[in-house]
């Protein structure tokens, strides 16, 4: 029932809303949490609750849609966020594929897009759309080369490479190919196969002949188990690398026996507690145990890509707040403007140094070397 | 390339061949009685391969709960036909047999110190819970359509096919799994060592094929099934339930994939939406059998197996599409010899 005295009351308060919804930021974030790639979608979707919830006074509030895996669904995810609900950032997609489709629209309407993804043409070459991308992920030439450093260093002349046959793989293949020539190592065997491949008998086989001092196995998630275990079902006795793509704990738990000695360059949320303090060590321990809090398990890297891009609108947004109101395109500008101006930022995966050239912004503080032992990840000495 | 390179490659392709041929055989089974081209035949691998693999690592698993939620559903159905038909006795005791199994594995999978207990009991209690949901997908979604056209029962296929792998997502997360192998012995043949998980396969798919063709030549069942399949109008004529026929070749294409899972499990990684491209090679070897003939789908499948496992050897960025290009000739050379018949009949 309707009394007079709220009447005023109710009447404040429909004034008060729309004040209210326009001074809050809007962020969408658009994960691939089921469909082929939900591995690192999941991890994703779940960091969206730990995501920082103000900044610069004003509250954030994050709408989060699942794209399926999908190129197609995500352009339409993004098209939505933009077009309907008027965000002022996007953090998302989860996959390569994905990302390549959507920088266009992001572009087209001004509006900067965070993108957790592994490939590092999402960000490079720098052109006038890929201006309004950021990445929050290591660009794959930073591990690569802390892993042909340590070849080098081991003495390592002729090296294997498996990849899987999608952009991942392929990225590595034409990163390790120019590294390498550095380097002065030789490629011998470049095998391919695919994620849902249930036998690498012939690959393991033909990279057994040529025989290298090494091998390199480069695929995304629980995929980079079976390469490795059937060259050593086989008898290789060489080293075996791995990329930052293996480095979750189903890796440990899959690959048993024949994921021991496996080194790989990955961020340092793997090997926490024994890593040097620093800013980054503190923040992603603090990620971790409330991620652990809500979910019962550890996040993977993935989860924390998702979690560093919330960590970099945050700390852009109170600038960009002084240029504009959320929701106009001159604050969309400015956040652009102040992310690219991102300097000594410390988060989760190590610290961002962003600019205009650079939009991924990583430096070797990175990236640990890490190796298996005993079952569990170990910092390589 | 010499000779011990071959007999791995091969070895390799005769285990993954066997498993496309009894894929194979199933698909030709279940489309030959109810003109259902089984695309979610590769979610039975799965679903068996991740439920053992989530037993084994000690986790009650929730497919229990989706078994227990299915036969809850079919319990539903069968009560409200006997309100429409009348009290049964014998009816309501099926029923109660039916919920009483599905809450006996419930409480199995939640009490049992499942990664502790051998690994037939694993395996058992694996098909136990997955082989009784084959009949009930029948019965929920294709058997108020029995008599639709091939084409709608294709379309209801696919629709089940994604359904499973969404929930397999839901279920077995997107991780992917991999089981302890049925034993660590190797028999050394020559110069090369054979693993004991190959010959596993192999024998228990000639096995499984042996016992095939003793049910369908020798026993009643088998040849009630058997007749559906020649001719599904004659065979009811002569009082052989389609129904029964439905679930029974459900039933067996269930089994059969979810052994199929298991036996693969300990040398390859499964993932949630493997079953596909898995079924999809059987289904090859089964058109290579015309969709009619058991031994030639079985050769095919074989077939596919070891040009699949050769052609990973000498052009590993090409190997599905060597694979299923194959098909391409077959299909030609299939609608050039063979008469068009009329399915649609009924």
């Amino acid at each position: 029932m309707l009394s007079k005295k709220m009447l005023p009351a109710l009447m404040l308060t429909s004034l008060l809303t729309p004040a209210l919804a326009q001074a809050e930021i809007k962020v969408g974030v658009v994960t691939s949490s089921t469909g082929p790639i939900a591995l690192v979608g999941i991890p994703q979707k779940n960091s969206v609750p730990l995501l920082p919830e103000s900044a610069g006074g004003e509250t954030i509030r994050y709408i989060a849609l699942d794209d399926g895996s999908d190129p197609t669904a995500a352009v339409k995810a993004f098209k939505k966020l933009i077009n309907d609900e008027h965000v002022d950032a996007i953090i998302g997609p989860s996959g390569s594929a994905s990302a390549m489709g959507v920088i266009q629209f992001a572009a087209e309407s001004g509006t900067p897009m965070l993108a957790p993804t592994g490939s590092a043409a999402v960000v490079l070459p720098m052109t006038e759309q890929k201006k309004w991308v950021f990445k929050t992920t290591q660009n794959d030439d930073l591990i690569a080369k802390a892993l042909v450093d340590h070849m080098s260093a081991q003495g390592v002349k002729t090296l294997g490479l498996i990849g899987t046959a999608d952009p991942y793989g392929e990225n590595w293949a034409k990163v390790m190919a120019k590294l390498t020539k550095d380097a002065g190592i030789k490629i011998t065997a470049l095998e391919n196969f695919q994620r849902q491949d249930t036998s690498m008998t012939g690959q393991s086989l033909k990279v057994l002949m040529a025989n290298p001092d090494a091998v390199l196995i480069a695929a995304p998630g629980s995929s980079s188990v079976m390469p490795q275990t059937t060259l050593k079902d086989q008898g290789y006795q060489g080293q075996i690398y791995q990329t930052h793509g293996a480095a979750l704990d189903p890796f440990l738990k899959l690959g048993g026996k024949a994921a021991e000695g496996t080194i790989l360059a990955a961020s340092l949320m793997l090997v926490i507690d024994e890593v040097a303090d620093s800013p980054s060590k503190q923040i992603a321990a603090d990620y971790m145990t409330r991620y652990k809090a809500i979910y019962g398990e550890n996040p993977a890297t993935f989860g924390a890509n998702v979690y560093d891009a919330g960590l970099l609108l945050q700390n852009a947004i109170p600038t960009a707040l002084e240029k504009g109101k959320p929701g106009t395109a001159e604050f969309r500008a400015a956040l652009r403007d102040a992310l690219e101006q991102t300097k000594e930022l410390a988060a989760t995966q190590g610290v961002y140094n962003m600019t205009p050239e650079d939009h991924s912004g990583f430096d070797e503080r990175g990236r640990e070397m890490i190796t298996v032992k005993d079952g569990t990840w170990k910092l390589l000495n | 390339m010499n000779f011990q390179i071959a007999v791995l490659l091969g070895q390799d392709g005769v285990t993954n061949g066997a498993i496309y041929a009894l894929l194979a055989l199933s698909i030709l089974l279940v489309f030959t009685v109810t003109r259902i081209l089984l695309i979610p035949q590769g979610e039975f691998v799965t679903y068996g391969a991740l439920t053992m693999a989530a037993i084994q690592s000690g986790h009650p698993t929730a497919l229990a709960w989706m078994l227990l939620a299915l036969m809850l559903i079919d319990c539903a159905l069968d009560l409200r036909t006997m309100l429409q038909n009348g009290f049964n006795m014998l009816k309501m005791r099926w029923i109660g047999l039916k919920l009483g199994y599905a809450l006996l594995l419930c409480v199995l999978i939640q009490t049992l110190p499942l990664a502790e207990i051998p690994m037939v009991a694993q395996a058992l209690l694996t098909l136990g819970l997955l082989v009784p949901m084959g009949p009930i997908i029948y019965r929920l979604f294709f058997q108020p359509i029995a008599s639709a056209p091939a084409l709608v029962l294709l379309i209801v296929s696919i629709a089940v096919h994604v359904a499973m792998v969404g929930i397999g997502l839901l279920l077995f997360g997107p991780e992917g799994g991999r089981t302890k192998p049925f034993s660590d012995a190797g028999f050394s043949l020559g110069p090369v060592l054979l693993k004991s998980q190959t010959l596993w396969v192999i024998l228990v798919s000639i096995t499984l094929i042996i016992l095939l063709f003793i049910a369908f030549e020798r026993t009643l069942y088998g040849k009630a099934l058997r007749a559906a399949a020649i001719n599904r109008m004659g065979a009811r004529l002569m009082g052989i339930s389609p129904v029964f026929a439905g679930k029974a070749t459900f039933a067996m294409a269930t089994f059969i994939g979810a052994l199929s899972g298991i036996l693969i499990a300990p040398i390859t990684t499964l993932y949630f939406d493997s079953g596909f491209i898995i079924s999809l090679k059987g289904f090859v070897g089964a058109i290579i059998g015309g969709l009619a003939s058991y031994p030639v789908a079985a050769v095919g499948a074989l077939a596919v197996g070891l040009i699949e496992a050769f052609s990973m050897f000498w052009a590993s960025n090409y190997k599905e599409i060597i694979v299923f290009t194959l098909i391409i000739p077959f299909l030609l050379w299939r609608s050039l010899t063979s008469r068009h018949v009329e399915e649609e009949e009924e």
